[in-house]
């Protein structure tokens, strides 16, 4: 399948405010069994919570059947850390798309702001679209 | 916790059930069916129900902050999804065991390259992290 290369650069509008909560912080850390994480501070890899919904949204502007998704590749590079009370904003920009062996692959990048626009984390998810066998 | 170049870290040892997916789909919003039926799973070639590739980077995380010595520690952190976890119904589930070394110092930041393995085969590759194990706020 051939994606649509034009949304390369594309930068979506912003999704949010989302408020980090002590609650969901908790039940976060609780799910990945680190019961003794203090609830002040959102583990690591915390910030999927918001970029996946974002990032669902451009699998489907690009017509991407959702079954055919693999995840490849996740990074995140924090600025500071995400903490409870922040209130994020999420802008979401397809970095890059290319087709190799069968596959696509398409990398986006979710800068997540604070109440002030200042960057707290910037999380880059590469997705593997399967090709039809 | 000082980290010095060349330190090997102690392998942390991780318990995923799949009950622990059904609290991480809940908790995450990843609530594809390939976490949770063995079913759908099977249907698009799987051997049966696997663990979010984002809960096994979760529990690498969590090795994380117990060599860093602090939760909010993480400068840098990256994988790729190499190799499903397998998540066998029961209470035994599917053991996923992080190891790491330090690689690099720089300026207190310590580079950590991390193994991720599920029954012996690596499950991450190319997983790395920058961590800050003394307090912020010295540099930049």
């Amino acid at each position: 399948m051939a994606l649509d290369a034009s949304f390369v650069g594309r930068a979506f509008p912003a999704s949010g405010p989302y408020h980090v909560t002590r609650e969901k912080v908790r039940e976060f850390a609780d799910a990945i069994g680190a019961t003794d994480h203090p609830d002040e501070v959102a583990p690591p890899t915390f910030p999927i919570v918001i970029t996946l919904p974002a990032g669902r949204v451009i699998i489907d502007d690009l017509g991407i059947e959702y079954s055919r998704v693999v995840h490849g590749d996740q990074r995140f590079a924090y600025t500071r850390p995400v903490v409870a009370g922040d209130v994020l904003s999420c802008v979401c920009t397809v970095e890059e798309m290319m087709a190799r062996g069968g596959n696509d692959f398409v990398t986006t990048r979710a800068d997540l702001t604070d109440a002030h626009g200042a960057p707290v984390v910037s999380v880059w998810t590469r997705l593997v679209v399967r090709g039809a066998p | 916790m000082t980290l010095l170049p060349g330190q090997e870290l102690p392998a942390q040892t991780y318990r995923v059930t799949r009950a622990d997916l059904v609290r991480y789909a809940d908790a995450s919003g990843d609530d594809n069916p390939i976490h949770l039926s063995d079913q759908v799973a099977h249907s698009v070639g799987l051997p049966g129900v696997i663990a979010h590739g984002m809960l096994t980077m979760a529990l690498a995380g969590r090795a994380l902050a117990t060599w860093a010595g602090r939760a909010d520690g993480v400068i840098e952190f990256g994988v790729r999804f190499t190799r499903p976890v397998v998540v066998p119904d029961g209470d035994t589930g599917a053991e996923v065991v992080v190891a790491g070394a330090v690689r690099t110092v720089v300026d207190g930041a310590a580079q950590v390259e991390l193994t991720v393995t599920c029954g012996g085969e690596k499950v991450l590759a190319q997983a790395r992290a920058t961590l800050k194990p003394v307090p912020t706020g010295e540099h930049r």
